[in-house]
Order: C-alpha cells, then sequence, then structure tokens
C-alpha cells in the first residue's frame, strides 16, 4: 500500500494505491496515471533559464517539452548550465534538442526580441 | 483631456483579463497602463510549471500562460498599451494623473477604472525577524526575479522561513541552480502552501520542512548573515525552551505572505476590507465608489492564477457594462464570514445584476472533513459537505438565487463534521 499526494492539479488528491494497483482517492483519471507512474518510474517536468546572448533580456524561460525520469533531473541541468542560445528566440522554440537522447526537448517559454 | 471608456491599471494576468473581456463586451476605447517594461506581472518571473490547468486544461509556465493572453491583445490592436508607465493618482471624477519617460506626467481621463496592481511580499520588517539585520535576507519573489530574470543566484547556503508557494518554488529552483537548501521553517502546525508543492519542491529534494518552527535570532555580525537560529513554538507561539537548530547560511529567504497592494485606492477613500487588506466590492467587482472595479492580487490574494484570469474577466465584464448601460445598484444584501471563515467576496451582492451567487472565501484553520453552512438571517438555506479544507486553498461556494428567502444579510460558517 502506497500513500501519494497527486502533484498533477493544484488539488493535490490524496492517493491509496493497494498491492493489486489500484488507485482509490483520485478525482480524475490523471490522478490514477501519475500514482501508477509514481511508484514505478516517477517523471517530473523540469524549468529553468538559460543565458542569452544578444538579446534584450539576458536570460530566457525554457521547460522541458515533457517530463523526465526524476533520477535524470540534475544531469539536465548541468546541460542547461552550459548551453547559450543568441537571440531573437521564439516562444516554443527548441533550445537544446533530444537533451542526453532522453527523447525531450528543452523549448523556450518565452520570446526575446534582439537588443 | 484625453478620455478613454476604460483605463485598467496594472497589465497582469488580471489586468490583462480585465482589457480583454471589457473589449469582447463592446468597448473599444481601452487602454492599460504598466510600470514594468513588459506585460504580464508577476507570471513573467514565474518560470515554473502548472498553471492553467483549470482554464487551458495544460500545464504551462508562467512565461507561457501570460503570452497567451499578451497573443490575444494583439489580435484586438483597438486596446491601447503604455508600458514602462507608472500611475501616481487618481480621483473621484477618474482622473489619472502618470508618468512615463516617454510621456512625462499626463493626465488622462476615463468612465470607468480598473484596478489590478497586484500584491507585494511581507518583508523582515513586517514580521519583526528578531536578530540582526544583515544582508542576504531578501523576500522569496525578490529572490525569484534575480534568478529567472537577471540569472543571479542570491546564495548557496540557503534558509527559507514560511512555507509559502513562492519560498517552496524557490526552494526547488535554487537547489535545481547549485545551492544547498538547508530547511523551511513554518510557524503555523501546517503549511500554507499547496500539498503538490511540498512534494515536489521539498520532499523530491529531502529538504526538511520544520512544522511550528520559526526564526529566532538572525546572526550577522559582519554585515552578511552567517547564521540563524531557529526554535520550535507551542500552541501560543512561545518559543519551546530548548528546541533551537542553528544553520549557518549565507541566505535567508521569506515566504511569509502576501498583501495587496492598493496605493491608489486608499488615498482615494475606497472602503476597504481589514481582512484581505482589498478593497470591498459588490457582485460586479464594483468597489465603494462607482465605476471604479477591482480584480486580482490587489483585491485579495490568489493562489492560482486561473482565478485570477477569471476575476479579470469579470470586472471587465462589469466595467463594459457600466460603461455602456451602467449597472443596477437598487438593492443590496450583505455577504459575512461567520465561524472558521476568514473572509468572504464578494461582501454585498446586488441579486438583479446576477443568476447565481458565488462566494469565495478561506477557512481559517485546516479541515479534514466539514460541512459548510449558508444561512441568511437565522435561517439555514444551503449546506454542503466538503473533505479537505485548508487556509492556503481558496473555496467557493454557489448559491442559486432561488434558495433566498428575504434581504437579510446572508453569512458562512465552516464547521466540522
Amino acid at each position: 500500500m502506497h500513500s501519494l499526494i497527486c502533484i498533477v492539479c493544484p488539488r493535490g488528491c490524496h492517493l491509496e494505491v493497494d498491492d493489486n494497483n489500484n488507485v482509490t482517492g483520485n478525482f480524475c483519471p490523471r490522478g490514477k496515471v501519475y500514482a501508477l507512474n509514481e511508484i514505478t518510474h516517477p517523471t517530473r517536468t523540469i524549468t529553468s533559464t538559460i543565458s542569452v546572448e544578444g538579446g534584450k533580456i539576458n536570460r530566457v524561460p525554457c521547460v522541458t517539452s515533457s517530463p523526465i525520469p526524476k533520477e535524470n533531473i540534475f544531469d539536465v541541468m548541468d546541460v542547461i548550465h552550459k548551453t547559450k542560445v543568441t537571440a531573437p528566440i521564439t516562444n516554443g522554440q527548441v533550445l537544446i534538442s533530444n537533451i542526453l537522447n532522453l527523447g525531450v526537448d528543452i523549448i523556450a517559454s518565452r520570446s526575446i526580441e534582439r537588443k | 483631456m484625453k478620455e478613454y471608456e476604460l483605463v485598467v491599471i496594472g497589465g497582469g494576468s488580471a489586468g490583462l483579463a480585465a482589457a480583454l473581456s471589457a473589449y469582447d463586451n463592446g468597448l473599444r476605447s481601452i487602454l492599460i497602463i504598466e510600470k514594468e517594461d513588459y506585460l504580464g506581472g508577476i507570471l513573467l518571473q514565474c518560470i515554473h510549471n502548472g498553471f492553467g490547468l483549470q482554464t487551458f486544461k495544460k500545464e504551462l509556465t508562467g512565461p507561457q500562460y501570460a503570452s497567451l493572453f499578451i497573443d490575444k491583445l494583439k489580435e484586438r490592436p483597438e486596446i491601447e498599451v503604455k508600458t514602462s508607465t507608472f500611475v501616481m493618482s487618481i480621483s473621484l471624477n477618474k482622473e489619472i494623473c502618470y508618468s512615463s519617460s516617454v510621456e512625462g506626467y499626463n493626465v488622462i481621463k476615463a468612465k470607468a477604472i480598473v484596478t489590478s496592481t497586484g500584491c507585494g511580499e511581507r518583508s523582515a520588517g513586517a514580521i519583526s525577524l528578531p536578530g540582526d539585520r544583515p544582508s542576504g535576507v531578501l523576500t522569496a519573489g525578490l529572490a525569484q526575479k534575480y534568478l529567472n530574470i537577471d540569472g543571479y543566484l542570491v546564495g548557496k547556503k540557503v534558509f527559507i522561513l514560511g512555507s509559502g508557494d513562492i519560498g517552496l518554488i524557490m526552494a526547488r529552483r535554487m537547489t535545481l541552480e547549485g545551492a544547498k537548501v538547508l530547511g523551511v521553517a513554518e510557524l503555523m502546525p501546517y503549511s500554507n502552501g499547496l500539498n503538490r508543492n511540498i512534494v515536489q519542491c521539498l520532499n523530491d529534494y529531502d529538504i526538511p520542512l520544520y512544522l511550528s518552527h520559526t526564526v529566532k535570532q538572525v546572526v550577522g555580525k559582519k554585515g552578511h548573515v552567517e547564521k540563524i537560529i531557529i526554535a520550535q513554538v507551542d500552541s501560543s507561539m512561545k518559543y519551546i525552551e530548548g528546541s533551537e537548530k542553528e544553520f549557518e547560511c549565507d541566505t535567508l529567504l521569506l515566504s511569509v505572505g502576501l498583501l495587496p497592494n492598493n496605493p491608489l485606492l486608499v488615498p482615494l477613500g475606497v472602503k476597504m476590507n481589514p481582512k484581505t487588506r482589498g478593497p470591498l466590492v459588490d457582485e460586479s467587482l464594483q468597489t465603494s465608489i462607482d465605476g471604479i472595479f477591482a480584480c486580482g492580487n490587489s483585491l485579495h490574494v490568489h493562489d492560482l492564477v486561473d482565478f485570477v484570469s477569471l476575476e479579470g474577466y469579470k470586472a471587465g465584464r462589469n466595467a463594459a457594462k457600466y460603461v455602456l448601460s451602467g449597472l443596477d445598484a437598487s438593492s443590496y444584501i450583505n455577504i459575512e464570514n461567520k465561524t472558521c471563515v476568514n473572509y468572504v467576496l464578494p461582501n454585498k451582492v446586488n441579486v438583479n445584476n446576477i443568476e447565481d451567487i458565488t462566494i469565495s472565501f478561506r477557512v481559517s484553520r485546516p479541515f479534514k472533513t466539514s460541512q459548510i453552512n449558508v444561512y441568511q438571517g437565522e435561517t439555514l438555506i444551503k449546506k454542503i459537505r466538503k473533505p479537505y479544507m485548508l487556509p492556503a486553498e481558496m473555496e467557493t461556494i454557489t448559491i442559486s438565487k432561488d434558495l433566498l428567502i428575504n434581504k437579510e444579510n446572508i453569512s458562512l460558517e465552516v464547521v466540522d463534521a
């Protein structure tokens, strides 16, 4: 039996998973998916910023295109820290493609004009 | 003097929604005034994800959420925007004095005004933080701006006082950027942040949360914070002798509450709610002054931007109605908070203007199982059961107009069930 708090949305449902992988306490179907993922291979969406050259703003916020395995978080951050990009940048643009071969891109979450 | 139908003061999530809905409800002469260089407000520094789940059914980052609204604004080019422009005062006859580096000092007039000026953070002084006053003690939101907009990490060994969501989010952010977050202390016996943030910001990174603890002393004799001493408190908030713990750190972040920012409304004599520190409003989000509306975090501090946007839409829609056809102000029913309800919003309703009455409220303590009772006068007119309510989470209840029995005050209480 596992007790979890769902992090899919701010509702924060209190979930229980029994030994037969039955999930209870979820308000929506996403809670069930989350609970089963969380006890087998937990994943997280990661956000950070990347250094920008020649832009009106010096940092571009970025986000993983889909959640990455929890154990890869700090390796992904290392790559993000070492990356530099050049303005202009469009919201949604891929800044790092297929990071660490995880099948996930790092995408810009804001447009930045050239200085 | 240039006159607009509507001037929206503050171009964050509330103001953007207000301008859009005023436009979509028929106004064409609309101006948004924003003091920063860009529209979007605090969303721009909230680069984490989790925004928009209610409205867009997508998990967006703060800047992504803002850009959806800014894109909608671009589709309505009649809406005028002045950024880097600071409003200094507004008057009862709705003259607005502002200044900017482009125009200097200028005065314009509006038929209606929406104030969406956001909120500020409680500071070290506001909570009488004990001990020295070194550098390295700053609010979590300020550290967030330095990190996410400017790219500066304010410290490497961090302690956080207060378990508000910004503090929790910053615990994760600073950890990811290479800082060691030693712990989070929360005065109350429960967290003030969303449960999901305790899980994904603290538990994920093994950051301890010390409930019923607070900072007893800040030590920083040489000008910068060197260590802090926290202590456990009892139920009357007194330090428990011998419970002290010391943490050597170079940064103390404060996430100890947000206060609505209403520097324009207070001097005008707008009636304020001492609980929320925002103005008292009716069902149309109109303040005690005709034609001045309020929404977003300057009205009351919200947990979710989705609700801020909805409130902005409502303020804009009603401001449009006020300008185009007027709002009925003939008869009001007051709404009051009773046992275990910290505040209610709106504070009065004119039932002629609405179909159902939706009341937002916060409980004053956590509930595992509860019953919400709605009274009119002494008569119970509605009751619903609800599991898990926290002071950190805003709740809403909708009451059908048909349930009203007279013109007496409506009141809300929450009891254990």
